[in-house]
């Protein structure tokens, strides 16, 4: 038996079969009392499973997990949280229409009888809002909050029900730079204060900047448990991927062609009918890629739908190769054989009941050779899979799989076999690597680039600043649907990048 | 110590069509044993039942044609309503677009003036017209207001309903029909022909059985069906494509609301020859047909299968009114219990469930 004081919690020998996969094969784990501790893994690799377990969403198909060195059994999530085990997952659990406070207090038997006792919940969200720093206004309405804020409230959620334990799954997945920082802080105060904290990524930034210790898996296995302290990122990534990862992408000096694309004074309005795009004007040539960088919610989701003709604008023109396309329907936009590889891919991008075949089809389905008249040609959209499969190395039984089985990376293979099959000479590319595991991200960067190569324009619209720095050859900085300037990425400092993104205007001409 | 659970429920990726077969089948079947509980409260034994049902709708050559009557406009909606299904508009009208195809055809019928050649002819037509109009209705305020297609289409049933009510009373009413509520009866020309001796007006089956196969092929071969499933499966990723999906929801409405159209056609011309009270002409097939499209999972080939097997269960519901004095209605019963289960059923398609053999 080990030792009862050292180890909050331990699992072992876990292991977890699903379908034609074994998630989890034998882990061994222990987490210490009031450490930050990661969870590093690609993709697939079977770090959300195990938390999955211990907060009782799975069933372990073999192994135990210890509570202070005795053996618990978690059913569900409810036994979790009576353990203090808490979680916070990666897409919130949260009602829209419901406030913060009564979010909180959802599922809990609170209050006398069917009434809610409004004053004591409130009392009791303010104390640990203030203890934690995690201020947010109990009264307002979940879908009122940023997505930073919503993130807050998750973990109040945990709190109110006095977690020590608190599993977090890529909970930077979705924030902004800033609140990111933010999180990090909180996390701290929260280890501070005794908590112990699982954190489940994939970036090795984080790792670094947060964690005590971190345990890397890799297909299911725990392959390392090391000190932060006593690690670099080198290093990680290779336990992490199982081989040497190139940081740093090789680039061709650009080679600029003719302008592709020119926009001028943009508006537009967001969904909820407020101004996203204020007067924004810029130009792309070919051969180049210029990056677009800003907080989320910039107006940059809604600069890549205006010029996919999935926006109307409000004013301003589009010319593409001199030819006018404001306001064209998404259709005729792809008929100008211009590319857009979506934020969203699952939601976007492919048609997950559909299979491989299907989804690679999904813009030319109308043209020859893939339909003759009114008909679908099975045998041309056959051989189109199965190119696309080769080329793009895209894993997989065979071409009829649905797509919905696929892995992300392959899944983001399959929108880029679909988009750039053509030679599009505009790529629109909007978080091209999000969720991507290192290897993927790294295919993914390559395929743009070999595009770039070709004398493609390319729109990269990123959140992630490392990307936008390493793959742009300008960067087009944005805040409040206004563009703040444009930048060679030679001699790009991110400094004032960030400067820029929080509403800093370039120094001298704009261009 | 740890306990091992005897089972566990675990995702399953994609159910393979024996699989849906078996649940589909397993979900009738655990519909007969809960009917069966009906039928002892009226004080018969099911097992009786059941073979009172199954001998008087497949057990004689009336029975075998009767339950083919009956699945006739079954067919029809039936077919219309996996493709609306398939792009995810729930049309729940199939019966008013029925009784305002019933209406068409009976307008043409008795008031055209139309050369006989052309009469028949011009009916079908019309009654596609009417039908696929009451479908359009909903659709277009789906597309342009975002109004819920289930609730449209559902009311637009009762003010067809009351529209043929009206139409008996007042203005349709037929001199010659004695104070009836019916409209005068079609000149012969107006009145679909039927195999000797039985109801089933086969201009209508061979109609379905033909629409039933173009569906088929134009879903899974065609560039409309392929974007009908692009809608249906994921309306995002069809807005993306630039799918549009106002031109989609109209022309699978058409297509609904048209087929159902032609169901009230076969039912008027060629079972009762006039127009009469819409609980008359339709016995709720609109309804029924719901049933009939989802257990064909969407399937317009298979709806040819399930409209049988309602045929069946139709012509049982006369059989128990007329050999064990029970009401009617049992058979609504019935329907309800077999698209409940059914409904109910597709977890199993979704879930799997492993036995733990290890002690």
């Amino acid at each position: 038996m080990g030792n009862l004081e050292s180890y909050t919690i331990e699992l072992r020998g876990i292991v977890k079969r699903f379908p034609g996969v074994v998630a989890n094969n034998g882990i061994n784990l222990k987490i210490c009392r009031g450490e930050i501790h990661c969870l590093l893994g690609e993709n697939g690799a079977g770090k959300t499973t195990l938390m999955r377990i211990l907060y009782g969403l799975y069933q372990p198909d073999e192994g135990d997990i210890l509570l202070n060195g005795q053996s618990i059994k978690i059913n569900s999530p409810r036994t979790a949280i009576s353990y203090h085990i808490g979680m916070v997952h990666q897409h919130f659990r949260l009602v829209p229409t419901l406030s913060v406070e009564e979010n909180i207090v959802l599922g809990l038997d609170e209050g006398t009888g069917p009434f809610m006792n409004s004053r004591k919940t409130r009392k009791k969200i303010s104390m640990i809002a203030e203890k934690y720093g995690l201020l947010v206004d109990p009264g307002a309405k979940i879908w009122q909050l940023a997505v930073g804020q919503q993130q807050r409230v998750e973990i109040l959620k945990a709190l109110y029900r006095e977690v020590d334990i608190l599993i977090m799954d890529e909970p930077t997945s979705v924030l902004t730079p800033q609140e990111v920082d933010q999180l990090f802080t909180t996390l701290r105060t929260l280890v501070d204060n005794g908590l112990t904290i699982i954190f489940i990524t994939h970036k090795l930034d984080e790792v670094m900047q947060v964690s005590d210790k971190v345990s890397v898996l890799r297909k299911g296995k725990i392959i390392s448990t090391l000190s932060t302290s006593e690690t670099n990122k080198p290093d990680l990534a290779r336990l992490m991927v199982g081989r040497d990862i190139v940081f740093r992408l090789q680039k061709s000096p650009v080679q600029r062609s003719e302008k592709l694309l020119e926009v001028n004074d943009l508006h537009a309005l967001n969904d909820r009918g407020l101004p996203a795009l204020r007067g924004v004007s810029f130009e792309i040539f070919g051969g180049e890629i210029l990056g677009v960088a800003g907080v989320s919610g910039n107006g940059q989701y809604e600069l890549a739908e205006v010029l996919t003709g999935l926006r109307k604008l409000t004013h301003g023109k589009i010319f593409f190769s001199k030819k006018e396309i404001t306001n064209c329907s998404v259709r005729e936009i792809n008929d100008c054989n211009i590319a857009h590889i979506p934020a969203e891919r699952i939601r976007m991008g492919i048609v997950p009941a559909l299979s491989i075949r299907e989804n690679l089809i999904l813009k030319k389905y109308r043209r020859p050779p893939y339909c003759r008249r009114e008909f679908l040609e099975r045998q041309k959209i056959e051989q189109n899979a199965h190119c696309a499969i080769k080329d793009y190395q895209i894993a997989a039984p065979n071409c009829e799989t649905a797509a919905k089985l696929l892995s992300g990376g392959n899944i983001q293979k399959v929108v880029l076999a679909r988009e750039l099959s053509e030679n599009p000479s505009l790529i629109i590319a909007v978080h091209p690597t999000y969720g991507l595991d290192i290897g993927a991200t790294e295919q993914v960067r390559q395929i743009l680039l070999a595009q770039r190569e070709r004398s493609a324009a390319i729109l990269l619209i990123s959140e992630d600043l490392d990307e936008i720095m390493t793959m742009s050859d300008r960067i087009l900085v944005m805040c409040h649907g206004e563009v703040m300037g444009i930048i060679d990425a030679e001699n790009a400092d991110i400094e004032e990048i960030g400067l820029m993104m929080a509403g800093t205007r370039q120094e001298g001409e704009v261009k | 110590m740890k306990k091992n659970l005897l089972f566990k429920i675990e995702r399953r990726p994609i159910a393979s069509g024996s699989l849906i077969f078996i649940v589909s089948l397993i979900a009738i079947v655990v519909a007969l044993v809960v009917a069966g509980i009906f039928f002892r409260i009226y004080g018969v034994s099911p097992i009786r039942a059941y073979q009172l049902i199954l001998r008087g709708s497949l057990g004689s050559r009336f029975g075998i044609t009767e339950t083919i009557r009956r699945a006739i406009p079954l067919l029809l909606c039936g077919v219309g309503l996996t493709i609306a299904f398939r792009a995810l508009f729930w049309n729940i009208g199939a019966e008013g677009q029925l009784l305002m195809g019933a209406v068409g055809a009976a307008g043409i019928a008795l008031f055209s003036g139309l050369p006989d050649p052309l009469l028949l002819p011009a009916m079908f037509i019309g009654g596609f017209l009417f039908g696929a109009a009451w479908g359009l209705i909903p659709a277009f305020l789906k597309v342009k207001m975002g109004l819920n297609d289930v609730i449209t289409t559902l009311m637009m049933n009762y003010i067809a309903l009351y529209i043929v009510e009206w139409l008996i009373h007042g203005p349709w009413k037929g001199p010659s029909m004695r104070g009836f509520a019916y409209t005068d009866t079609f000149p012969q020309a107006a009145r679909l022909p039927s195999i000797y001796g039985t109801r089933i007006h086969w201009p209508t089956l061979i109609l379905g059985i033909l629409l039933a196969v173009l569906m088929y092929i134009m879903v899974t071969k065609t560039r409309s069906g392929f974007e009908i499933r692009v809608i249906g499966e994921n309306p995002d990723a069809a807005r993306f494509a630039g799918i549009s999906q106002m031109k989609t929801t109209l022309m699978v409405m058409l297509i609904s609301g048209g087929f159902a159209g032609l169901a009230g056609v076969g039912e008027v011309a060629g079972i009762h020859m006039r127009l009469l009270g819409p609980n008359h002409i339709s016995m709720g097939y609109g309804y029924t047909a719901i049933i009939v499209a989802w257990l064909a999972r969407r399937n317009p080939l298979a709806v040819i299968i399930t409209s049988l097997l309602f045929g069946v269960i139709m012509t049982g519901g006369d059989v128990i009114k007329v050999s064990l004095g029970l009401p009617f209605q049992m058979i609504n019963v019935f329907n309800g219990l077999i698209l409940f289960f059914l409904i109910g059923s597709e977890i199993l398609l979704r879930y799997k469930i492993s036995f733990n053999s290890r002690r």
